[in-house]
């Protein structure tokens, strides 16, 4: 038997993620209502003016997705901790780190993509022009990976531990900083007739920097969580 | 060189380590308790009324010193918790952990002595300026680094769990630093400049170093007394805490 290469263990523990969430279908769709109600709370407790919706369009949509991913991360590892199948992805002969990689991206998929596609309803609710909401769907599309990465590290550093919802929350919302700045900052800058070019370049780098170092940190927090 | 290698490494078990720290903690506390007071009176007597502000900017002597610090000691943290991760000795996490409240401290102070400047000089207690956000940030991140230790009971993965925390922390300082300056800069809002007269009193200087001596003999000297704390709650079960506790009774 050889051994399997990584390429086919992150997608194995992709496949195997899509088809949990596949059969327990309202917990991604919890993310996506969550992500909807409170974007449409805002206009209720500030007050139906369109040009006061459209300014802060930008902001209230990247907050309420980053906070609908936060929700979202304390199920990433938590049902494979309890019944030991993190213990088995951590035996098997490939490195953890493709289990983690694939643990974030089935994540993406599954709580973050939707984000994306559901944005642009919500947008034409605050009365965004088409080409500024093509420039939110782009900015989530480049920002929510990032939540998903770097909320792994949290995600598994809480593992088991008490009052982790909460504890987890404290540990991300700091780091999600740069991804919330850069990303509304893209859309903001679309908004007012300037080039967001600068700051989606910047929401990429931080993309590529978490690509590479988000995995490792994951990976060692499950190991940690595992001894 | 070998003896000399051995010797640094003694100080690496705690037994060894809580007499050391105890002989030390009086000296820097004296070094803190002296260059105190000289860097208070530099600040009241010494540095002269300034032009613009007024009496009110005297604050500074407080405020950058505890910002530089609060910075300085995140950097410190996250290197013993970087070192127990990767030699896995114990004494260097709990360094990491007695130096984390005190970092904290100095966050709070400097984010509540910026407040009480700002209400004179600027007329408000808060702006959302890059360095303040950013200090926020910060004192976020050793809340959460000190929540992470104190959720998991277990002393090991609690080590662990924190130390990779601190050392995604301090990745991270810089870039959330330098998203929140290019973002007050691109949303040229409530734009206080924090820049102060161009050149600064060469007193002023000196009071500022002064007091961050002062702050930084005083954080060790505190990291110190809490890793002693910190060794004994968690050492009580061997036999040499057995018997300093016989001898001291």
């Amino acid at each position: 038997m050889s051994e399997p290469s990584v390429g086919a263990a992150i997608a194995g523990v992709v496949r195997r993620d899509l088809l949990l969430a596949a059969r327990r279908k309202s917990e991604p769709l919890f993310t996506l209502g969550f992500f909807v109600l409170v974007a449409s709370l805002f206009p209720l407790s500030i007050g139906p003016e369109p040009d006061l919706l459209k300014r802060i369009a930008p902001g209230v949509l990247w907050v309420a997705a980053l906070l609908a991913a936060m929700l979202s991360l304390g199920r990433m590892f938590a049902a494979d901790y309890d019944d030991g199948t993190l213990e088995q992805l951590a035996l098997a002969p490939v490195p953890l780190v493709a289990a983690a990689a694939g643990k974030v991206l089935a994540h993406w998929l599954v709580s973050g993509f939707p984000l994306v596609v559901v944005s642009p309803v919500l947008a034409l609710q605050y009365g965004l022009p088409a080409d500024v909401i093509a420039m939110l769907m782009l900015s989530l599309l480049i920002g929510t990976p990032v939540l998903s990465l770097v909320g792994a590290i949290g995600a598994a550093l809480t593992l088991g531990v008490r009052g982790g919802g909460v504890l987890v929350a404290l540990l991300v919302l700091p780091l999600y900083v740069p991804a919330l700045i850069f990303g509304a900052g893209a859309v903001d800058a679309k908004l007012a007739g300037l080039s967001p070019a600068a700051n989606l370049s910047l929401l990429g780098a931080c993309l590529a920097l978490a690509a590479v170092f988000a995995p490792l940190a994951t990976a060692a927090g499950i190991r940690i969580a595992l001894e | 060189m070998s003896n000399r290698l051995i010797n640094w490494f003694r100080y690496g078990s705690p037994q060894s380590f809580y007499p050391l720290a105890g002989r030390l903690v009086p000296w820097f506390a004296a070094a803190a308790a002296i260059t105190g007071a000289a860097g208070l009176w530099i600040a009241f007597f010494v540095a002269p009324t300034d032009a613009q502000q007024g009496e009110a900017y005297r604050i500074i002597f407080v405020h950058v010193p505890a910002s530089w610090l609060s910075m300085f000691l995140y950097i410190v943290m996250a290197c013993w918790a970087g070192l127990g991760l990767t030699l896995n000795t114990r004494l260097s996490a709990m360094m990491a952990h007695a130096i984390a409240p005190t970092g904290a401290m100095f966050a709070f102070l400097s984010l509540w002595s910026g407040a009480l400047w700002g209400r004179p000089t600027w007329g408000t207690y808060w702006v959302w300026d890059a360095r303040l956000t950013s200090e926020l940030v910060l004192f976020f991140l050793y809340l959460g680094y000190m929540a992470l230790n104190a959720a998991i009971d277990d002393p090991r993965r609690a080590d662990r769990a924190s130390a990779v925390l601190a050392l995604v922390g301090v990745v991270n300082v810089p870039i959330i630093y330098f998203s929140v300056k290019w973002w007050n800069t691109l949303h040229q809002g409530a734009s206080v400049s924090l820049t102060r007269a161009p050149s600064m009193a060469a007193t002023m200087l000196t009071g500022m170093l002064v007091m961050a001596i002062a702050f930084w003999m005083y954080s060790i000297a505190v990291a110190l007394m809490r890793v002693r704390s910190i060794m004994l709650e968690r050492e009580a079960h061997t036999d040499w805490a057995r018997e300093l506790k016989e001898s001291a009774a």
